[in-house]
């Protein structure tokens, strides 16, 4: 089952790379300064800023990962979304985001630094930056691998391709042009996706001829079976869910993670920056039925129901061709195969390839014509998530390790020089973790525990550095490294149902506990890193000297003015649209109980 | 800045539009739509959705750079 594009649809593709080249080459003027290039001059309106902060978010492991989790857990993966994503948005716009603009950062890790010490900062610059450059590569690999699947293009051009296309333009144009091409991919994405769920329901007869087909009632409700792990998919209790997921994890990077952060630091004003989040809230919230529902459906149709006559034709085909074969598989998702391509079986159980659950829609649902479009929309969120990655990473080389330790009094034009330069090695060294994310096979879990490690304890430090001003930079580093630690330890003592020891857990030679999932594991290593960042923060704090209030101002809560929204018509106002983002929160929660 | 994003979305939904919403009319009738897209033409309705889309990206530009231009005016009058 390989499509073979069309004319038509190579011709899509190549305008939008023309577009997205051409932003870049026509923002290259603006890029006077080194805040040009990494903080776009702080001049962007609220609407670009927000759908920016949605889409640099909208790498691999939204559309494959959140694709592959719906056809693997059904609709409780829109956890991510309704549980994870959206309060954590609503929480930093309303109430993190005046001390992110406010303090004048230029990043994350320099509010670290101004709030609490150097060491801080470093520590956070260091591990932000490796954790970056992994989530570049995974985005590199996901879309080479696919393209290579699908299409039968080579990894190793697709991988290089377009990273030469992500480097031209963030190049070139900096943060800005990252920005303004990830406006456009947004808008990419979301109009190369509707069609896809519009044909799948239509296919399918609908949400209840899907919950027909798919005859598991665990795999159609988000809450209703969470308490107990055993009843649902995922393997998670509701408490696990809701601290793990959606408390810890989900404001640990929706709250402090730089690649986000960046963009609402790019806002025009205070009011802007704190309406980002709140804004790209509302398109999130439909974004499961985007991504998650195509995964959903891809396990329940068939090959065979595109038109009867055709069937023996298709299978034909691939036997053939030695293509992509559904044999084994579940609906649309063929089985994982090995190097001789017969499909993988583990526990008498075929191992299926869910990551290929909504790129098979593609191929399965797109005539041509439509199909480039899908096409251009997958690399579109690959590449707006590697730009996003890339432009957090110059960013954060450039101000917070190279100015900051090696290179302390270079002039600006050296700076936005180092920014160009980073922006060079931070691709390449990408491309090299692109070749080690080979190895693991769900891309969403590995991030997941990418996330736990370092983002979980994370949240702790900004939590009490923002509203408590008694925590100290020494309390702040000690409880960031003990939290890192907790976690280490956490996932080498525990194990996931059916794994052996090794990256999934257990690698301290002694399991004290075996947890029923693979997610479950992960979301305790998260709650355990953060209670004992919190924990150590809290103590070191009170044992160390606290810093003057003189030098808090306007960086923590306790010490800052509340912003006001004067000027602004009651719908603009940060406050309103946190109620209402809420409001649709609770009905999506409800519907889908 | 005078760079409005809404052009060059504006401009690549149109071509989108004119392109696919094209290639849909001139296959009409084709077998592809019935093996794929459940006998709907969906490259000739999406070819004419991304065409509006791009056409009120284009006015949305277009309006502002009208406003911006006026505003200057006003501007040296004054």
């Amino acid at each position: 089952m390989r499509p073979h594009p069309h004319w038509i649809d190579y011709s899509i593709i190549g305008i939008y790379f023309t577009f997205v080249l051409g932003i870049g080459f026509v923002l290259k003027k603006y890029m006077r300064t080194s805040a040009d290039f990494f903080l776009s001059g702080r001049s962007i309106p609220a609407w670009i800023t927000g759908l920016a902060f949605l889409s640099a978010n909208l790498g691999a492991q939204e559309v494959i990962g959140m694709g592959a989790s719906g056809a693997k857990y059904g609709i409780a993966t829109s956890h991510f979304y309704w549980v994870g994503a959206i309060p954590a948005m609503v929480f930093v716009g309303l109430f993190m985001m005046p001390f992110y603009y406010g303090s004048r950062a230029r990043s994350v890790p320099e509010y670290l630094k101004l709030r609490f010490d150097e060491k801080t900062r470093g520590l956070n610059a260091i591990s932000f930056a490796v954790m970056t450059v992994f989530s570049s590569g995974v985005s590199m690999y996901a879309m080479g691998k696919l393209l290579q699947l699908l299409l039968g293009w080579n990894f190793n051009a697709a991988i290089i391709v377009s990273a030469l296309v992500v480097l031209a333009y963030t190049f070139l144009g900096g943060l800005t042009s990252a920005i303004y091409n990830e406006v456009l991919q947004f808008f990419l994405i979301v109009i190369g996706f509707i069609p896809l769920t519009f044909l799948g329901l239509k296919d399918v007869g609908g949400w209840d001829g899907l919950k027909a087909r798919i005859g598991n009632d665990a795999m159609v409700h988000s809450w209703k079976y969470l308490g107990s792990p055993s009843t649902n998919p995922m393997g998670v209790e509701w408490f696990g869910m809701l601290m793990g997921l959606g408390f810890v994890l989900s404001f640990g990077y929706w709250c402090t993670d730089f690649l986000v952060v960046q963009r609402a630091m790019a806002a025009d004003s205070m009011t802007s920056a704190r309406r980002t989040p709140l804004i790209a809230a509302f398109p999130k919230m439909l974004f499961p039925f985007l991504v998650i529902l195509p995964g959903m459906i891809a396990g329940v149709v068939s090959a065979a129901s595109m038109s009867g006559s055709m069937t023996g034709d298709v299978s034909a085909n691939v036997a053939a061709r030695g293509e992509i074969s559904l044999e084994g598989g579940k609906g649309i998702i063929p089985p994982k195969v090995d190097e001789s391509g017969k499909p993988l079986v583990k526990d008498g159980k075929v191992v299926l390839d869910y990551d290929l659950a909504t790129p098979m829609m593609l191929v399965r649902y797109f005539p041509s014509g439509l199909l480039g479009l899908g096409l251009c929309a997958l690399m579109a969120s690959f590449m707006s998530g590697m730009a996003g990655n890339t432009t957090a990473f110059n960013s954060v080389w450039t101000y917070d390790i190279y100015q900051s330790y090696i290179n302390k009094t270079a002039s600006d034009q050296h700076y936005l020089w180092m920014g160009r330069a980073a922006t060079v090695f931070g691709l390449a060294i990408s491309v090299a973790a692109a070749y080690v994310a080979r190895q693991f096979n769900n891309i969403m879990d590995v991030l997941q525990l990418v996330f736990a490690f370092v983002n979980a304890p994370l949240f702790a430090t900004f939590l009490l550095g923002m509203f408590w001003k008694r925590a100290t930079g020494n309390g702040a580093f000690c409880g960031l490294l003990g939290g890192t630690a907790a976690a280490a330890v956490h996932h080498g003592l525990t194990l996931p149902a059916g794994s052996a020891p090794g990256v999934k857990g257990g690698f301290l030679g002694l399991v004290v506990h075996r947890y029923p999932s693979e997610m479950a594991q992960n979301f305790w290593t998260a709650i355990f890193a953060w209670t004992t960042c919190l924990t150590v923060t809290i103590l070191i704090s009170l044992l160390t000297k606290p810093r003057p209030d003189a030098e808090l101002k306007g960086l923590v809560y306790a010490l800052t003015d509340r912003p006001k929204d004067v000027g602004l018509s009651w719908y603009q106002k940060p406050a309103v649209l946190a109620v209402v983002v809420l409001t649709v929160l609770l009905m999506l929660n409800w519907i889908f109980w | 800045m005078g760079f409005d994003i809404r052009l060059p979305i504006g401009m690549m939904f149109s071509i989108f539009g004119v392109l696919v919403g094209g290639y849909g009319a001139a296959t009409r009738g084709s077998e592809m739509y019935a093996r794929h897209s459940l006998g709907i033409n969906i490259n000739f309705w999406w070819g004419i959705v991304m065409l509006m889309f791009g056409g009120v990206m284009l006015l949305l530009a277009r309006r502002r750079a009208v406003a911006a231009r006026s505003a200057d005016r006003t501007l040296k009058i004054k």
